[in-house]
Formats: structure tokens, C-alpha cells, sequence
């Protein structure tokens, strides 16, 4: 049997720099409000959402991540050419083949990348991290580069109460490479299959193919409607407040670490209420920074994290060295969390 | 052992208490918990996971629509309470 020789990784694996686009339209309450009957003062209170942001057909899936990506990896200091990988996390690129990985690698000017996409909902940044720092430790990839990018406008069904004001657009990235301390924690991640039907599209995409268009949605204006992103709020929303809390604080167990240790808390940013429970339930000491980023991005499912991320080291509310715990969850139903040393 | 009315009531006052910040002797029998407690659809979520947890009842999403009064969420643990 011949040898084979083993590849040959880093020791550690830490995020080196982040960047975000957000899209130029920022949609205020009052513009979700011409097509549900709802109130700003109740989206703001079940939700946090105040603005979010809508992209333009120039702000594709593909622009977006190029522009946030081009951040990060200036705020890493590497070059494109260095990126062994790119790993894109998203739900709402329209084309399934080729990934989008491929073009966004190319139009970076990486050199050859491995490129894929992956599918983890709102999961998708900490399913990402998780590959990436395999890689750096494995040795397949010096440096790999994460993005989380979504066009949600484009999957939400504007005439339904309970997610029209809910969605948002952007792109978050980040890099990961070598580093000689632990910087990412282990992953605390899984899936609950048995509740897929929690958050799901609400028809197939291959409906469309049959012509039949007997039991598909129809529209206020009689079209039917392009599929969206459908929810059962109330479960979803125990789900997420309760499990998720149970899943943070493995993560903090994994990493070895308690609540006080941290300086930073970056949920995915599902919905504000969701957030301030899981803050009371992990019983955050008051000394930690919570990302909130929802007010003004809304939820951009894969993109959220990164986002928020940038906000809070853009603004000075977290700095370079801080160790936060990032969770997401979502769609899958499927979750990770990990904590981390901040870029 | 299966909990009283009375204890019921006096534990969900505190629930009640520690998540909306009602005052405990706000919560009677008679009140509702959007109307008169402050308790929104999604605050009622988190009454009703305190609740399962301290009373050792099963409250599944489709059966929470239907306890509006603090009264209805009383029977309804006294019924199903293991
Ligand atoms: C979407 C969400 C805010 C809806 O809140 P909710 O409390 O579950 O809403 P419900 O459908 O139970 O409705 C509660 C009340 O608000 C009303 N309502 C619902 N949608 C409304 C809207 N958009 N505007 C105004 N009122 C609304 C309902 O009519 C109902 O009123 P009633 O009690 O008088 O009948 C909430 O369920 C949620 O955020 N869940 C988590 C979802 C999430 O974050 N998903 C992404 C995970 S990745």
C-alpha cells in the first residue's frame, strides 16, 4: 500500500477581517405598510424593525458579496490571489447552476479558489465559519473567505402579514486563515428536520414546471405569486428564544469559557424580541455588547451575522480582541454556535 | 404534587411580573393577558415556557390562542398538569 502524505495545516484558525454591503434603498415601515394592514408601532415593538434594506436589480447576489468581500479582505490584509477558498451561504440566488461561488471568486481575482455555495438558512455564516476553519487547520486553504449574501426582497410575499416586514437585503463577509491561539471555538451546530415546515418556501419550484397553477397563491392583482418565505412565527419564535438560548450556552461550555467571559453577543438577527430573550434566558452580564443590528438591516438570514459584526466594530461598540459568541438559526429547522475572537 | 388554583394564580402573577413588570397583585382570575396585563402574542410565548417549566405542563403552540384570561390559563394547567 503506498504512503500518503498528510496535508499540512495551521495550528489554529481565527477571522482576520470583516466587510458588509448593505443596499443603497433603505425601506422604511411606512412602505411595508402600503401592502399589509399593519401599524409602524407594532412592527417596531414585535420586531425591532424600524428600516431595512432593499436591493436594486444592479445589486445582485453577485455584487453585493464581491463589494463586502473586497472589505474583508482589505480589512485582513491579504490579497485575493491568497484565498484558497470561497465559501458563499445564501437562499436567494436564482440560478443553481453554476454556484455563485465561482463568479464571485473570479470577479475578487482569486487565483483558481475552490468556490461552492451552501444551503443553511439563517445558520449559513456559522455552517461556513465552521468549514473554514476545518480548512485552515486541515491545510486545503491558507485563507478562505466566507460569505453570507441574501436578497430576501425577492422572496417575500409583501401581502403577508407576518413576514412582509420582516425581510431584508445585503451581504456580510468574512476571512478566515491561520492563527497560533484558538481564536474560533467549537462549533455547537445540528438540524430538527422534524421541523421543516416551520420556515419554508411556500411552492416548489418545479410546480411551475407542470403548468398547472390550480392551489398556487394568487395576488391582490390576480398573478400568482412568485414563491416567498413562509413562517409559523409562534413556533418558530419558542424555538428560537428557548432551544437557541440551550445551544448559546453549549457553545460557551464548549469553548471552555461562562457568560462573563464574553464581551460580545452577535445573534443572528431574527427579530428583536427574539434577541432580548435570549440575552435574559443566557442571563448576559450587563458588561456585554449585544448586536441589534435588526433596527436598520431587518433580517437578511445568512448575511445577518457578518453585518452586524461590521456595525459593531465600525461604530467602536466592539473592538478588535473581543471575544463574542455568534449563533444563528433558522430555516431546517437548522442552528451554530461559536464563539470567537473578533477581527 | 399537582399545584392549587391559588398557587397556580400567585405563579403565573410572578411569571407575569418577571416578564411583562405588572405587578404581581395586578393578576387575577378575570384578567387579560393582552388587554389588561400588557402581555403581547409574543410575550405570551414566553409566560407560557415559564409556566410549562414551573408547573410541569404541556402547553403546545395551536392550545395558547386560546388562553386569554389568566383564568383560562389557570383551568388549563389544573387540567393538564402531571
Ligand atoms: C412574525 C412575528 C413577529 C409575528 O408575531 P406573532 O405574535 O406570532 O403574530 P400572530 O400571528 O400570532 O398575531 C398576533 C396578533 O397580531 C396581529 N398581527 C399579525 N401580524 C400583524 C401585522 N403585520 N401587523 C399588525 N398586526 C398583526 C394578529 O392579527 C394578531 O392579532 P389578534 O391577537 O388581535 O388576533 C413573530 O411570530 C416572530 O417574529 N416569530 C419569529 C420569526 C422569526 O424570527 N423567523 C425567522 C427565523 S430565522
Amino acid at each position: 500500500m503506498a504512503k500518503i502524505k498528510p496535508s499540512k495545516g495551521a495550528p489554529y484558525a481565527r477571522i482576520l477581517g470583516v466587510g458588509g454591503y448593505r443596499p443603497t434603498r433603505v425601506v422604511p415601515n411606512e412602505v411595508i405598510l402600503e401592502t399589509i394592514d399593519s401599524s409602524d408601532e407594532w412592527i417596531r415593538s414585535r420586531s425591532g424593525i424600524e428600516t431595512r434594506h432593499w436591493a436594486s436589480p444592479e445589486e445582485t447576489v453577485a455584487a453585493m458579496s464581491v463589494e463586502a468581500s473586497g472589505k474583508a479582505i482589505a480589512d485582513a490584509g491579504i490579497e485575493a490571489a491568497q484565498i484558497g477558498a470561497v465559501v458563499v451561504s445564501t437562499v436567494s440566488h436564482f440560478s443553481q447552476t453554476p454556484a455563485i461561488a465561482t463568479e464571485i471568486a473570479d470577479r475578487l481575482g482569486t487565483d483558481k479558489a475552490a468556490a461552492f455555495d451552501i444551503s443553511a438558512g439563517c445558520a449559513g455564516f456559522g455552517y461556513g465559519l465552521t468549514l473554514a476553519k476545518g480548512m485552515v487547520v486541515e491545510g486545503s486553504a491558507e485563507y478562505v473567505l466566507v460569505i453570507g449574501v441574501e436578497r430576501l426582497s425577492d422572496l417575500t410575499d409583501l401581502e403577508d402579514r407576518a413576514t412582509a416586514f420582516l425581510f431584508g437585503d445585503g451581504a456580510g463577509a468574512v476571512v478566515v486563515g491561520p492563527a497560533k491561539e484558538p481564536a474560533i471555538g467549537p462549533t455547537v451546530w445540528g438540524s430538527e428536520g422534524d421541523k421543516s415546515q416551520t420556515i419554508k418556501q411556500t411552492v416548489s419550484w418545479d410546480r411551475f414546471r407542470s403548468g398547472d397553477v390550480s392551489g398556487l397563491p394568487v395576488a391582490a392583482d390576480g398573478t400568482i405569486k412568485f414563491p416567498a418565505i413562509t413562517q409559523e412565527g409562534q413556533a418558530v419564535f419558542r424555538w428560537a428564544v428557548f432551544e437557541m438560548a440551550k445551544v448559546a450556552q453549549q457553545a460557551l461550555d464548549a469553548a471552555g469559557i461562562t457568560a462573563d467571559d464574553l464581551d460580545v453577543f452577535i445573534p443572528h438577527q431574527a427579530n428583536v424580541r427574539i434577541i432580548d430573550s435570549m440575552v435574559k434566558t443566557l442571563k448576559l452580564p450587563e458588561h456585554v455588547t449585544v448586536a441589534r443590528d435588526i433596527r436598520t438591516t431587518g433580517n437578511t438570514s445568512a448575511a445577518s451575522i457578518p453585518l452586524a459584526m461590521e456595525r459593531l466594530l465600525a461604530t467602536g461598540e466592539a473592538k478588535s480582541g473581543d471575544t463574542a459568541l455568534v449563533i444563528g438559526f433558522g430555516a431546517g429547522l437548522v442552528y451554530a454556535a461559536t464563539v470567537v475572537t473578533l477581527p | 404534587m399537582a399545584a392549587t388554583q391559588e398557587e397556580i394564580v400567585a405563579g403565573l402573577a410572578d411569571i407575569v411580573n418577571e416578564i411583562a413588570g405588572i405587578p404581581v397583585e395586578d393578576v387575577k382570575l378575570d384578567k387579560s393577558f393582552t388587554d389588561d396585563l400588557d402581555v403581547d402574542s409574543l410575550s405570551m410565548v414566553e409566560v407560557v415556557v415559564a409556566a410549562e417549566e414551573r408547573f410541569d405542563v404541556k402547553i403546545p403552540d395551536e392550545d395558547v390562542k386560546n388562553l386569554k384570561t389568566v383564568g383560562d390559563a389557570t383551568d388549563y394547567i389544573l387540567k393538564h398538569q402531571a
